[in-house]
């Protein structure tokens, strides 16, 4: 499976250098898209020294943590949501027949190499604020575990959005709000938001696990939403169960694939 | 190597069920050459994706090469070859010979074996002028033979083609005609085709399958077919007969179209 996904993105990373040009602009928009976010976030600060009680620095931890699971799953696998311009341009019939999983090659389809460098500036973004605030290395072991989790619940969400499409061919615009929605949410410490957004985030979908709460712990601080301690834990637990769900669910969404008329 | 019993597809289309598939059932032995004939709509892309595990059946029972596709969809993906007329599986903008590279990874066929056949494929369809040319700049014809070459690369035991010979002009038709039945009797590949081209028929199947509405409305030779509709010379005239027929009954709802069908061929 990994050998197969290799070979795939390094085949679509060549059909995009076919296209010189739109390969640089592809490069160039992504990293000011990602330095705008970052900016915000410098221009909130340089009007207050703190944010629901955190300051700059952390953040940015915050920001730093959510951004790089979440670029990195973007870049990995960013395209699994293309499910139904797949269905509707009649492409993925020619998935099916082909004797890889549908997953990995969605997946890998149109691997876009050049956002890289939002994966380089979330990492730079993460690693100043860590520096800075010089966290407890006792508690820092929650780093690499919060970043793992990160990914593979961004990857779940994605799988999902990417399933629910089968059903809701003509509405990828609803999946994206919980994609690149989840993303923007986490760019902010949830405290930030209303108490009730902050419960369907940590319990339904579960994006306070992406650094919210595995963040508090390394900040060594208590929720400002009052969880127990015991929920900085939770976060592998609850990214397997959504990985899970997301399984399933993909398979539930190939099973009813209707496939379309022909061209002709 | 394929065979259906009962098999049927619906869906759902603002919640009434259309029926695109329903109650089919034939088998196909190895070694045969079957071409699949029917009215636009009438179930034959349906059947084909059943065949190949791109949709799961509503109803009824689907085998290929011992396997249910839709459960098997990857292991039956290695012993098939399938070819859509109107849907490449090359890579657009990547040479001929790198769409064949990565069929090689994904098929898992070692490279020995691999050269050999591409080798036999290249002077067979008469590949090597254009194995280094991005797909995107190839003719028709040219994509065709390329997508012929990708789907037999990993040596199927059957090739299912949806439409094969669709837009070609008379000299590349005759060629893909050539290789196919090269290919059928040669290699012993059981070919199961879909198409509108009678002519693809009278050169290439011992054996028409025709579906109309979504059912199974002959199954024999196809001088078995020309005789169903007494006093017509052509295979066009019988088809255009046929057709109509079963359009007619459709029309009518107390018939069933395929017994309609039976019925207008008996008088």
């Amino acid at each position: 499976m990994v050998r197969t996904y290799a070979l795939l993105i390094w085949t679509w990373t060549r059909s995009a250098a076919a296209y010189p040009a739109s390969f640089a602009l592809a490069a160039v928009f992504t990293t000011v898209t990602a330095a705008v976010d970052l900016g915000v976030i410098l221009v909130v600060f340089a009007n207050t020294t703190a944010l629901a009680g955190f300051s700059r620095d952390e953040v940015l931890f915050l920001y730093g943590a959510a951004s790089l699971a979440f670029c990195v799953t973007d870049l990995l696998i960013g395209n699994i949501d293309r499910v139904s311009g797949h269905i509707r341009a009649g492409t993925l019939d020619v998935v099916l027949i082909r004797p890889a999983a549908a997953w990995v090659q969605l997946a890998a389809d149109r691997f876009v190499p050049a956002r890289i460098g939002r994966v380089l500036q979330a990492a730079a973004v993460l690693g100043h604020s860590v520096a800075v605030i010089g966290p407890d290395w006792r508690r820092a072991w929650m780093i690499p575990v919060m970043l793992a989790t990160g990914i593979v619940i961004f990857a779940a969400l994605w799988t999902l959005a990417g399933a629910l499409q089968f059903l809701l061919t003509d509405a990828p615009e609803v999946v994206n709000s919980f994609t690149y929605g989840g993303q923007q949410l986490t760019q902010y410490p949830l405290s930030v938001y209303g108490r009730d957004l902050v419960r369907g985030v940590t319990y339904v979908l579960p994006l306070a696990f992406v650094n919210w709460q595995p963040g508090l712990y390394v900040l060594g601080r208590p929720d400002p939403c009052g969880t127990p301690e015991f929920t900085r834990f939770l976060g592998p637990a609850a990214a397997l169960l959504l990985s899970l769900l997301a399984a399933l669910a993909w398979r539930q969404g190939i099973r009813h694939y209707r496939s379309t008329g022909s061209q002709g | 190597m394929i065979e259906l019993d009962r098999a049927g597809r619906s869906f759902k289309v603002r919640r009434t069920v259309v029926h695109a598939v329903r109650d089919l059932s034939f088998t196909v032995g190895r070694g045969e050459f079957v071409g699949c004939l029917g009215p636009n709509g009438a179930g034959k892309s349906t059947t084909i994706k059943m065949l190949c595990g791109i949709l799961t059946p509503t109803s009824g029972s689907v085998r290929v090469a011992g396997l249910d596709p839709s459960r098997r969809r990857t292991a039956l993906a290695r012993r098939i070859g399938v070819v859509f007329g109107q849907r490449t599986t090359l890579w657009w903008d990547l040479p001929l010979a790198d769409s064949f590279q990565l069929v090689r990874h994904l098929y898992k066929v070692d490279r020995r074996t691999f050269a050999e056949r591409l080798d036999e494929l290249c002077e067979t369809l008469d590949l090597g002028t254009f194995l280094r040319t991005p797909v995107r700049q190839l003719s028709l014809g040219q994509r065709m033979r390329g997508d012929l070459a990708a789907a037999l690369l990993h040596a199927p035991e059957v090739l299912v083609l949806d439409e094969p010979t669709i837009g070609l002009d008379v000299v590349s038709k005759a060629g893909i005609r050539d290789f196919l039945l090269r290919l059928n009797a040669e290699r012993g590949t059981t070919v199961l085709l879909t198409t509108h081209d009678l002519g693809d028929v009278e050169r290439l199947c011992r054996r028409v399958v025709l579906i109309d509405h979504g059912r199974l409305a002959f199954d024999g030779t196809l001088a078995g077919l020309m005789a169903t509709v007494p006093g017509r010379t052509t295979i066009e005239d019988v088809v255009t007969h046929l057709y109509t027929a079963g359009r007619r009954a459709a029309a009518s709802p107390a018939e069933e179209p395929a017994r309609a069908l039976r019925r207008a061929r008996d008088q």
